[in-house]
């Protein structure tokens, strides 16, 4: 059994492993945490299947920004997890029996000789000075550059979506109107009182002394 | 060496426990969302995997489009989980019977 041989297994069973327990771990917190243990060990999968810099998106985006997100969104909320957790034993037979029928329909046309090493043999694998970023890079600036330029369009609508949705304005906090402040006249804040001079002299005659 | 099959194989696995995901976890927004995590992995370790034995980059781009995709969608259903949260304190899909809010 060779080295890759050895990853690959070694990192499947992990995998299988780890995302098994993100849907039937109790605490939510947990789940996430399965869930990054997850998605480094396919990282490490696809390191073997020579895509280093997808396996680096994956860690620095899925386990670096969205799984915070999901552990700063599961702490934030007060979660009853135990009223979640109702009919979780009810529904797992029939769960069970779909991924067991699932997965015997996937491996049996899977195996079926179509894609084993006879029909599609691994390939030998590129050399030290290949640059998978390189290739990829080369690819996603060329060929698919719209698609890419489209893919930026649509995270910052998700950014924008996102911040709009969870924006809330309490009505007791108080504000300022940048609008209104330069909206305002001079004569909605100043008031000219008309009155009579008085003199020094006037002063000294009203002194009852 | 590694046939194909064993990647497919491994992609089918991920993908069922996703759907058994689904099935288990189905009044829990949370767990919901990271079980559509969990298909999309599988989906990109099969795009992955025929991308090395093909020879052929492109599936590696469509992967970096479905991450991009995948990141804008949990933030997304993040966002719509704290408005739900916030305006019925609770995130069990069974209470969630009302359209407005």
């Amino acid at each position: 059994m060779s080295f890759l041989q050895f990853a690959f297994y070694f990192f499947a069973m992990i995998l299988i492993g780890a995302a098994a327990r993100v849907v039937t771990v109790r605490n939510p917190v947990k789940a996430a945490l399965y869930l990054v243990l997850a998605f480094f060990s396919a990282a490490c999968i696809w390191i073997t299947l020579e895509a280093e810099f997808l396996a680096i998106v994956l860690v620095l985006v899925y386990v670096g920004a969205v799984m915070v997100l999901f552990l700063f969104v599961v702490m934030m909320l007060d979660i009853d997890v135990a009223r979640l957790r109702e009919g979780f034993a009810r529904y797992l037979p029939v769960g069970a029996v779909v991924a067991a029928v699932m997965v015997i329909e996937l491996g049996v046309v899977l195996t079926s000789g179509r894609f084993d090493l006879e029909s599609m043999p691994r390939p030998s694998g590129h050399g030290q000075d290949y640059s998978n970023t390189r290739e990829v890079g080369l690819l996603l600036y060329t060929d698919y550059v719209y698609a890419f330029e489209l893919a930026a369009v649509l995270l910052l609508v998700a950014i924008v979506a996102a911040i709009v949705l969870t924006l809330r304005r309490r009505p007791t906090t108080l504000y300022q109107s940048p609008a209104r402040q330069v909206r305002v006249t001079k004569a909605e804040r100043l008031r000219v009182v008309q009155m009579p001079s008085e003199s020094r002299n006037k002063e000294n005659q009203g002194d009852p002394s | 060496m590694i046939p194909l099959s064993h990647y497919l194989v491994l992609g089918a696995i991920l993908f069922s426990i996703g759907v058994v995901g689904i099935f288990l976890n189905r009044k829990n927004l949370v767990v919901l969302l990271m079980a559509i995590e969990l298909l999309l992995l599988a989906a990109n370790m099969n795009f992955i995997a025929f991308s090395h034995y093909l020879g052929d980059l492109a599936g590696q781009v469509f992967v970096f489009f479905i991450l991009t995709v995948a990141a804008a969608e949990s933030a997304i259903g993040l966002a719509i989980l704290i408005v739900v949260f916030r305006s019925r304190r609770t995130i069990n899909v069974q209470d969630l019977d009302r359209l407005q809010g």
